[in-house]
């Protein structure tokens, strides 16, 4: 009966699976891999539920500000706040220090942090932030 | 008669109780035996390892030394307002200790930066409003870097070392110290189960009768 059970559970996850689009396949490959990033990159400073320091370290919890400032996010990642400018940066004026992420790593952590603590903005893709690179100061 | 009798041993025998119900945390550290002469008679009294004398400044530029902690339960670790590691965890978790004993005024945190020579009197001020601290529950202190090195040996806390990509390493223990300015425990600053631990070890120190 168990095993039973379990096969058509497994059927279903599979059915599930196939049944879902491109779009929802690659936000789900960005969205897990950027979860890992964003423990070992992230977490630390800006805590496992995005609530940030206090007035130290910025929450990552507020969807409207995260909109506001999208465009300068791949460069705050990838250079710091040293080098990037927004709202954020503006108010905290801490130091957040840059990484050596790749493009695609920058967006699947773009994509989780967006898609996390409250937030719902679809997924962000490697040439969006190649694109967004570009504009970096 | 004879039940006065069982009576009476009764009330001697809850009488030799004193007060040892209470539970009391461990005193840790190394320990030494002194003898002294009183009275024409040998007294061995036993030395806990105590925190020694330190000069610092806080985040007001007053200046702190070990004396302003007496008659004070505290908490204490090490940190660097830049740290890019393992600080902000350790003071998010602080925060915790910080709010849940607002009503406790004999309880006091202090945080000894290893970076004197960037954490001045105003960068921790700005790091201490931006944390939200107000009055002097939690103070951030700065001192000679040599200084709060050697002193935190006394704390039983590994000597930071610095290197060049991450500037300082340190452990991130929060360490509990008593009124006789004695360590009654060592917790993981970054572990919120320990921290929580820390926070009952608090209640438990603060009802023994020699911290009232």
């Amino acid at each position: 009966m168990k095993w039973k059970l379990t096969g058509i559970l497994a059927l279903m996850v599979f059915a599930l699976i196939a049944c879902q689009s491109d779009a929802e396949l690659e936000f789900a490959r960005y969205y897990s891999g950027g979860s890992t990033i964003y423990q070992s990159k992230c977490q630390n400073c800006h805590g496992s539920d995005g609530k940030g320091l206090a007035s130290l370290i910025p929450a990552l919890t507020n969807q409207a500000k995260l909109k506001a400032d999208s465009a300068s996010l791949a460069c705050l990642v990838k250079y710091g706040s040293k080098s990037a400018s927004n709202a954020a940066v503006k108010t905290f004026g801490g130091e957040m220090p840059a990484t050596d992420l790749a493009p695609v790593d920058i967006a699947k952590v773009l994509t989780y942090v967006t898609n996390s603590f409250g937030n719902k903005m679809g997924t962000i893709n490697a040439q969006q932030v190649e694109n967004n690179l570009k504009g970096c100061r | 008669m004879r039940r006065l009798i069982y009576l009476a041993a009764i009330i001697a025998l809850g009488s030799c109780k004193f007060n040892d119900d209470v539970k009391r945390l461990p005193i840790a550290g190394n320990r030494d035996l002194s003898t002294k002469v009183v009275n024409g008679q040998t007294v061995t009294d036993t030395v806990y390892h105590t925190i020694p004398n330190f000069k610092t400044v806080n985040q007001y530029g007053d200046s702190i030394k070990a004396i302003n902690l007496d008659d004070n339960i505290y908490v204490a670790d090490f940190f660097f307002t830049t740290c890019p590691s393992i600080c902000p965890v350790m003071h998010r978790n602080m925060l915790k200790v910080y709010e849940a004993f607002k009503d406790m005024p004999d309880l006091k945190i202090i945080s000894y930066s290893i970076d004197p020579k960037h954490d001045s009197v105003a960068v921790l001020k700005k790091y201490a409003d931006k944390l939200g601290l107000e009055g002097n529950r939690w103070w951030l202190l700065q001192g000679k870097k040599e200084e709060i090195y050697k002193l935190s040996e006394s704390y039983l806390v590994t000597f930071p070392v610095e290197d060049a990509k991450e500037k300082f390493i340190h452990d991130g223990y929060f360490i509990l110290i008593d009124k006789q300015k004695r360590i009654r425990g060592q917790y993981d600053g970054t572990q919120p189960d320990s921290v929580q631990k820390l926070i009952d070890d608090i209640k438990t120190l603060k009802a023994e009768p020699e911290q009232k």
